[in-house]
């Protein structure tokens, strides 16, 4: 046996996952509280010793960690349209397993300032024009950024003909240079930015967050957690050289202050009768809906679907949900432990899935024209995808599984919406996907088999939407 | 000195694909910048994309007779977007049935626009006529202070 120990530090719970890459196989996994304001140790030791009851001792011959803790990666960005540079920057950072704070487009003005200075975010990233395009707007916001007495890093990663003057006007604090977001209009060009946030996050995120007193035994914290995740789910999709891949796929976790939903597919249109409108989306993408969460985000899900939609889910009277919906934003650690309290969480992750992969998703339109029928697609296409992976406390601990992850999917009563149309449910039983995510970086083909082995199927093989 | 950047495409539930091909390709080999935005384009995603790619000129196509409604309000958007005084050009199918085209033309220009063009023109034409517009008073005033700090980048980045 060779067993390594992978880390989630999470903002509330350090998680930890056992493997034994020897025979590629789940030791076990344990929880405790993370302790960021006194020792981070702390909490850790409490998750391993935890842990070891189960499995008994273990020797770990590696340690791997990954981390949200202390309110993750928290970035600002600030592009030009919206649409285009400003989303561009978001994708970037999402990606990159990001916490944004705010997307600016346009001008900042001296209300951003403050926020700015009142966020005090990581790291910020100032884009804006495509190279040879819009110089002015760049110029503008690093003047005012140069403005903020404050040290956080500044990533410049806009039109190529104004970042050495934008490099000037911030000299005196950490600036780092990167190609171009969009170098041409309507081409995205993430991955650089992408890198140089992770670089950053490993140089200088965790020292800032106290986190560098974690025992040296480990071998580091790799990655931001929600970078950790994506990167299993693409190994999961894609493979290795050895080990096929299960194919494209969407992936869901719904936690208690945000939804976070990753897709791995290309998702452009299929018909030649198809005209793409808008940005491109990377084949790897990643959104997070800050309002959609089971506790601390409990109202965002109702603003987003209405009293009724819950009422009519969870077959409670919309009085009771309501009330029940507001005792849960105070109560935050609530878990369900009666039938009523269970009805109304199926209600509430339902159209949390329902809303966030609605989202994330393209969306199609019809339009007539002289020469008939066309349609406009924008965004991602996953109607053809067919596995869906959900994670989450509200999805994992639930018999319901399937019934509320087929709320992911297309809604014939939605057409415009480019859900996949129906999918085999793979459930994350025992919280593993940061942590394969980590274990990919050594050991892919363990971590592939892993995931393959504990991502358990539910419902049936091509489950579809339940109303 | 730097090209100048056209944004084109083909205005509103238009499809006609194929024309608005031999303009990109004219427009390139005749030393344009082109942001080609394609078929079935919104006056929005105009203005988006000639204010990222600070462009010198929008050329709108429309093939399907109903380029006079699409067009509306083009100008007005522009200035709002702070896009003021950027050259519209326009063509095509323009109007619906056979008018006489002065009396299109008139309506266009006094909706803003700079040129437009009848059907059946040459691409050649509408070159000339951007050469026309954009020509090189243009780039004296607007272009001498931008160019400054490009122009030192370009040198470097070619040097190398």
């Amino acid at each position: 046996m060779k067993p390594i120990l992978l880390i989630d530090f999470g903002s509330t719970y350090t998680k930890v996952t056992a493997v034994d890459i020897e025979n590629e196989k789940l030791l076990g996994t344990a929880s405790s509280f993370t302790t960021i304001f006194t020792d981070i140790n702390e909490g850790l030791n409490n998750a391993v010793s935890i842990l070891e009851k189960t499995t008994g001792k273990l020797d770990f011959t590696e340690r791997y960690a990954c981390s949200s803790a202390a309110g993750g990666l928290r970035m600002m960005v600030s592009g030009l349209v919206p649409e285009l540079t400003a989303e561009a920057a978001k994708q970037a950072s999402l990606g990159a397993g990001a916490k944004i704070i705010k997307v600016y487009s346009f001008e900042l003005n001296e209300d951003d300032l403050e926020e700015i200075k009142s966020v005090n975010p990581d790291i910020f990233l100032l884009v804006g024009g495509t190279d040879g395009g819009n110089s002015e707007c760049i110029i503008h916001n690093a003047k005012m950024i140069a403005q903020i007495d404050s040290d956080f890093p500044v990533i410049i990663a806009g039109n190529r003909n104004a970042v050495h003057q934008c490099e000037k006007i911030l000299a005196g604090r950490r600036v780092e240079v990167c190609e171009n977001v969009m170098p041409k209009f309507g081409m995205l060009n993430i991955e650089p930015t992408q890198k140089k946030i992770r670089d950053i996050f490993l140089e200088r995120i965790i020292q800032a967050k106290g986190l560098t007193s974690v025992s040296s035994l480990i071998s580091g914290i790799m990655m931001p957690t929600p970078s950790a995740v994506m990167k299993a789910m693409q190994l999961l999709a894609e493979g290795t050289e050895t080990e096929k891949g299960i194919g494209d796929l969407v992936a869901v976790d719904v936690g208690g202050a945000t939804t976070d939903i990753y897709s791995i597919a290309d998702g452009m249109p299929e018909h030649a009768n198809t005209v793409y409108k808008g940005l491109p989306e990377p084949y790897v993408k990643r959104t997070v809906e800050g309002d959609i969460g089971m506790r601390y985000s409990i109202h965002g899900i109702v603003d987003a679907v209405g009293i009724k939609r819950i009422s009519a889910l969870s077959g409670l009277t919309e009085q009771r949900a309501q009330e029940m919906i507001d005792y849960l934003g105070k109560h935050t650690d609530v878990v369900p432990t009666d039938d009523e309290f269970e009805a109304l969480d199926y209600a509430l992750a339902s159209s949390a899935i329902e809303t966030a992969v609605t989202r994330h998703a393209g969306a199609m339109e019809e339009a007539y024209t002289m020469m008939g029928l066309t349609y406009v697609q924008s965004g991602k296409d996953l109607t053809r995808v067919n596995k869906l992976v959900v994670t989450g406390g509200s999805l994992i601990h639930t018999k319901r599984t399937a019934e509320i992850a087929s709320h992911g999917l297309y809604n014939p009563a939605q057409p415009k919406s480019l859900k996949p149309k129906s999918a085999q449910i793979l459930v994350d039983r025992k919280y593993i996907l940061a942590a394969m995510g980590l274990l990919s970086e050594y050991y892919p083909d363990s971590a592939l088999r892993i995931m393959k082995k504990e991502l358990i199927a539910d419902g049936n093989p091509e489950q579809t939407y339940i109303g | 000195m730097s090209k100048k950047v056209l944004v084109i495409g083909v205005i509103g539930a238009d499809v006609h694909a194929v024309g608005n091909q031999i303009l990109y390709h004219a427009f390139t080999d005749a030393g344009f910048e082109v942001v080609n935005l394609g078929v079935m384009v919104s006056q929005e995603e105009y203005i988006a994309a000639a204010i990222e790619s600070k462009a010198d000129a929008i050329v709108i196509s429309s093939l399907y007779g109903q380029g006079e409604l699409d067009c509306r309000g083009m100008r007005e958007k522009c200035d709002e977007a702070g896009l003021k005084g950027i050259p519209l050009l326009v063509g095509g199918n323009i109007v619906i049935g056979k008018q006489p085209f002065d009396e299109v033309e008139k309506r266009f220009k006094a909706m803003g626009f700079d040129r437009a063009f009848p059907p059946g023109t040459p691409p050649e034409t509408t070159i000339e006529a951007l050469r026309e517009i954009l020509g090189n008073d243009d780039d004296e005033n607007e272009n001498k202070e931008k160019n400054k700090e490009e122009n030192k980048e370009k040198n470097k980045e070619e040097n190398k």
